[in-house]
């Protein structure tokens, strides 16, 4: 039997608006729980951009994106949130006392009386080749991701991209695959160097074929994959024999299932009513990139404003009874939960 | 003079005649989604998402493609050898009649 882990406010987002709004939440004494589908928190701002100064940071001249997650766990660690990361926020559910059941990808169940939305750009997915019927193989023969590498041990495998997750598979896999195939558009790679040195090694040796200007283009089986066909840019279409196709090009954000709640949408993102950032759907509020309202910027500074004022119409949700007061933190400091 | 035309052509097909001001340090990218173009600028214009995806029609001398602009090029699909990215592109005076293409998504 799954226990249920029970807070105040579930956050999903944990990227730098959600985790602010830990901390105004628990200004309030409100608990919360955050879930991520990125293994980290910090949102892209550690997945993409961690090294990038960001100037508009009130307070900071110049910070950088991964400094500024850190400080910001830094804040709220007197708040003990909870977190619940590499898995995806699937479903939302009302239940009989009026709280939300979140449930996860891995099943995972969150129950609370207030939901925040602070999803960003979405869910971070794999960028997925543009093969009409790929869909099709997924799980029958290609992998956007290598889980467990002994599924490839002697087996015809197909490697897509030019990065390094590209070319450190090759080298992994090189040693327990039957054949590895490894594929790149262009002729220069753009991984590490020691990488690429290694990676041409292998094909001179003839542990792996390397074949450069060229993309899959289409695949084939029946039911599981037998082949893959390639396009050379002057050599034209060709078959390779293959048992997997793993094509690593990288992960780009998607709306993903929040899409599916039943809130208003618009243009991928979700409508707030902007006194506090209320969805068409009461108890949950949709805060950061992911909203939309007429002047939106998609700033990390309006995000924190805007969880600040969510926090304070979810008190009211979360504690209908209580009274709620307006503190400055110079005033009453910071009291742990 | 500081403004230029550039034409987009969509992915319908369809012609657009842009008036694009050079003193605002804006990008392809910006201009198209502020003219409503299908531009999703996804990432905010750091060459992360690949969503602002063109084929340069005309001949115009552009800036060479940095890094950054290669590698996500590297992992988008549908490139040719004259994609750029519109967040990259910075428009110029020189840029004038600049015609570049909405690549599918």
């Amino acid at each position: 039997m799954n226990t249920k882990i029970e807070t105040d406010i579930i956050i999903i987002g944990a990227g730098p608006v959600g985790l602010f709004a830990v901390f105004e939440a628990g200004l309030l004494k409100m608990r919360c729980h955050l879930i991520d589908a990125l293994p980290q928190p910090g949102g892209q701002l550690t997945e993409i951009y961690p090294k990038k100064p960001i100037y508009d940071i009130p307070g900071y001249p110049s910070v950088l994106a991964g400094d500024l997650v850190q400080n910001l766990m830094q804040q709220i660690a007197p708040f003990s949130p909870g977190f619940t990361l590499g898995e995806r926020a699937e479903s939302v559910e009302k239940q009989d006392d009026g709280r939300w059941l979140v449930t996860t990808s891995r099943g995972t169940q969150h129950l609370a009386p207030v939901i925040f939305i602070a999803g960003g750009l979405g869910s971070f997915e794999p960028r997925k080749p543009p093969i009409d019927n790929i869909e099709h193989f997924e799980d029958h023969g290609v992998e956007y991701f290598v889980r467990t590498p002994d599924i490839y041990k002697n087996r015809r495998v197909v490697i897509a991209g030019g990065g390094d997750s590209a070319l450190d598979w090759t080298i992994y896999l090189a040693d327990l695959a039957e054949k590895i195939t490894l594929i790149h558009r262009r002729t220069e790679f753009r991984g590490a160097p020691d990488s690429v040195e290694k990676v041409m090694e292998l094909a001179e040796s003839g542990k792996i074929k390397l074949i450069t200007n060229a993309q899959v283009v289409g695949l084939q089986g029946n039911g599981e994959l037998h082949g893959v066909t390639i396009q050379h840019d002057t050599e034209g279409e060709f078959q390779v024999d293959a048992d997997h196709f793993v094509p690593l090009f990288g992960l780009t954000p998607k709306l993903g299932p929040i899409g599916e709640w039943g809130l208003a949408i618009d243009k991928g993102a979700v409508e707030v009513n902007t006194s506090d950032y209320s969805t068409s759907v009461p108890g949950i509020y949709a805060i950061g990139d992911i909203n939309t309202y007429p002047g939106k910027l998609k700033l990390i500074l309006c995000g924190f404003h805007e969880a600040t004022l969510a926090c304070q119409s979810a008190f009211k949700v979360a504690f209908p009874d209580k009274k709620l007061s307006f503190k400055y933190t110079t005033v009453t400091g910071i009291e742990a939960l | 003079m500081n403004t230029i035309q550039v034409n987009i052509i969509d992915r319908e097909g369809a012609r657009h005649e842009l008036e694009a001001p050079t003193d605002m340090n804006m990008s392809v990218m910006e201009l198209c989604k502020s003219y409503e173009l299908p531009v999703e600028g996804t990432c905010g214009g750091m060459a992360l998402c690949a969503s602002c995806h063109v084929y340069v029609l005309s001949d115009q001398e552009l800036p060479e493609p940095t890094d950054d602009e290669i590698a996500m090029l590297d992992a988008a699909f549908f490139v040719k050898p004259n994609s750029r990215l519109g967040c990259q592109l910075k428009l110029k005076n020189e840029m004038d009649g600049l015609t570049l293409e909405l690549a599918p998504v």
